[in-house]
């Protein structure tokens, strides 16, 4: 970037110094993630000091939140990280429940595991295809896009969103998967493992990939744990520590599963654990289709959930009940939870305050890419500066999730 | 908020896990107390003891609280020290969580934990920004969240949800200018608590219940 140029005839330096300059990587750089304004001290080409700028995305989501009952707040819940969207609602879903005090019934906590784990196939398909784009290999991305596009088809089958979904809700899913569906997602899950080891052929052993992720960004467990990581990231340095088996939420106490993990804590070992955390979620996948009964999929209680449009015509008070809901909402009882889940990127929490009436009074979100990007700040150090793009590849940052 | 959940009476017999974890917490020095809130523990930190208290929690091997997981602030702006921080402690060791919270008002200084979990530092900057909240011995207090040279704390109760400026490209001076806010209709909140509810007193029915008030006290 910088040339020492010339010097004048006659006279020859020693030592050519170069001061330590600084650069903005972003916020428009394609593999800065979205609006990531990094701005980075370097020294040649050395990485001596990253100062993430974040908060361009920064839409007040919390602040919206707590004009909203908790039924318009879901929504803004997938417009968080957009790249998993059921994900974060899920938490929210969970949070609500546990004031209300309320529990989802059997199939619609399954149906919640079940798109749960789709949606981290969904995130890691995006997350392994741009990191290898980040670091110059385009056909991972070609590839996995088209699985993306399958799996948002099963969202719109279920939802009806592509993305923003809007499906997990407090006390359930708002509606029932539509018939057939489930043997769509089977045939899929089939196929899938194929394209896995097509990806793994690309990747895992491919010399240029290993060469920009090996040994790039290493963190060790003491570390990770200290920068408040989870997920990957902190499962790729060594700890197996997941949520799903730790603290068991929904469904996740009856499925098993393994908790991918490995030790060296690079950008090589979290695209490896995320791999593996695809083919893990397609066993949770399984075991959630065989185990899914016929049943209710909200709270049978009508001052939670909203009656049926069936019901409505013929029911004055089903009638009132869809209008009380639809108007007000429900009233929260007092208290406070931190409750949190384990989103494909790592523990997403929800801070909820309720105060007794029909709007949060104060939801906390934490995202689980702001710890991550803080520490890059010291994973970066004295790595050359196109490190940095697989550095920030390897943690799998979204902006909608980070700056709210 | 002050309510505690009933599982606190309920579990006279052998003491729960969290509850025994909660009776090892408020053995620390400068933990007030403990109580059960929807099955999560919650301990009150004074103040000035927040760094020797999250050593502890972090040190001990009890309690091996190796992440703060989140700190946040909540504005209560009725109380006299009007903000909370909220610190969501979680051991991976040994599988457990505590939420500490600290009270603080505008202009008293919290002590930044940020030599004890250097995770912290985001954390605390985020307070700041959206709360006004004051670390002290945070050497990185910069705004995050909100805009370059952005004036207010948006998340405090008193701050418009629509703010106070907005901002807009002026094509005649070819740059982004800001300007105050304007409403074509003013901003509409509704009130939902219904007397059906939330209204305690039924209008003309005061008298019943003073009566019933002093009935109970003598």
């Amino acid at each position: 970037m910088s040339e020492t140029t010339g010097t004048p005839t006659g006279t020859t330096p020693a030592i050519v110094e170069i001061d330590s300059y600084s650069i903005n990587f972003g916020p428009q750089h394609p593999s800065a993630h979205g609006v990531l304004r990094l701005v980075l001290e370097l020294d040649g080409e050395i990485v001596e000091r990253a100062d993430p700028h974040i908060g361009l995305l920064h839409r007040g989501t919390e602040k919206l939140i707590e004009y909203k009952t908790y039924m318009q707040a879901v929504p803004y819940f997938d417009r968080l990280d957009y790249v998993s969207p059921m994900s974060e609602e899920h938490t929210f879903a969970l949070a609500v429940e546990k004031l209300l005090g309320i529990t989802a019934p059997d199939r619609a906590q399954w149906i919640r595991v079940l798109y749960a784990e789709l949606t981290r196939i969904l995130n890691h398909l995006l997350n392994i295809t741009t990191y290898a784009l980040d670091v110059g290999a385009l056909s991972p991305s070609l590839w996995g896009f088209e699985e993306r596009e399958k799996l948002m088809e099963f969202y719109e089958a279920a939802s009806g969103a592509r993305m923003h979904s809007n499906y997990f809700r407090p006390g359930g899913v708002s509606k029932d998967l539509p018939a057939g569906l489930t043997d769509r997602i089977a045939e899929w899950m089939d196929a899938f493992p194929k394209f896995i080891d097509d990806l793994e052929g690309l990747l895992t052993t491919n010399r240029i990939w290993k060469q920009r992720t090996v040994d790039i960004g290493v963190f060790t467990a003491e570390q990770a744990l200290a920068w408040g990581f989870s997920g990957p990231p902190l499962r790729a340095s060594g700890v197996p520590w997941d949520l799903r088996r730790a603290q068991p939420y929904d469904k996740y106490a009856e499925v098993e599963f393994d908790i991918a993990c490995a030790r060296n804590g690079d950008c090589y070992d979290r695209y490896l654990v995320r791999v593996s955390e695809m083919r893990e979620s397609l066993k949770i996948m399984k075991q959630a289709l065989a185990k899914m009964k016929p049943g209710p999929i909200k709270v049978q209680d009508r001052k939670f959930s909203p009656p049926t449009r069936g019901e409505m015509k013929r029911s004055m008070e089903a009638l009132i009940h869809h209008f009380k809901l639809y108007t007000e909402g429900y009233h929260v009882p007092a208290g406070a939870t931190y409750t949190a889940t384990e989103s494909p990127k790592g523990e997403f929490g929800v801070y909820l305050v309720a105060d007794g009436t029909n709007k949060p009074y104060r939801c906390k979100i934490r995202p689980t890419g702001f710890a991550f990007l803080q520490a890059t700040d010291e994973m970066s150090r004295r790595h050359m500066l196109a490190d940095m793009c697989a550095i920030i590849g390897s943690l799998d940052v979204v902006f909608g999730e980070v700056d709210r | 908020m002050a309510d505690e959940a009933p599982a606190v009476e309920a579990a006279p017999p052998p003491p729960s896990a969290l509850e025994l974890l909660g009776q090892a917490v408020a053995s620390v020095p400068g933990i007030s107390g403990f109580r059960i809130e929807s099955n999560e523990l919650v301990a009150h930190v004074a103040r000035d003891s927040l760094v020797a208290v999250t050593t502890a929690l972090r040190d001990d091997p009890r309690f091996a609280f190796e992440q703060v997981m989140d700190i946040c602030g909540v504005d209560w702006p009725d109380r006299a020290e009007r903000f909370d921080v909220v610190y969501n402690l979680l051991s991976v060791s040994l599988n457990q969580r505590v939420r500490i919270i600290v009270t603080t008002d505008a202009a008293t200084p919290v002590p930044s934990v940020c030599s004890v979990w250097p995770a912290a530092t985001w954390w605390e900057r985020e307070a700041w920004d959206l709360f006004g909240i004051v670390f002290d011995g945070q050497p990185d207090l910069r705004r995050i969240l909100t805009d370059y040279g952005f004036e207010g704390h948006p998340l405090r109760k008193d701050f418009p949800l629509t703010g106070y400026v907005e901002v807009r490209y002026d094509e005649d001076r070819k740059q982004v200018v800001y300007e105050p806010v304007v409403l074509t209709q003013d901003f509409r909140s509704f009130d939902f608590l219904s007397p059906w509810e939330a209204m305690t007193t039924l209008p003309g029915d005061e008298k019943v219940f003073t009566e019933r008030a002093e009935q109970a006290k003598g």
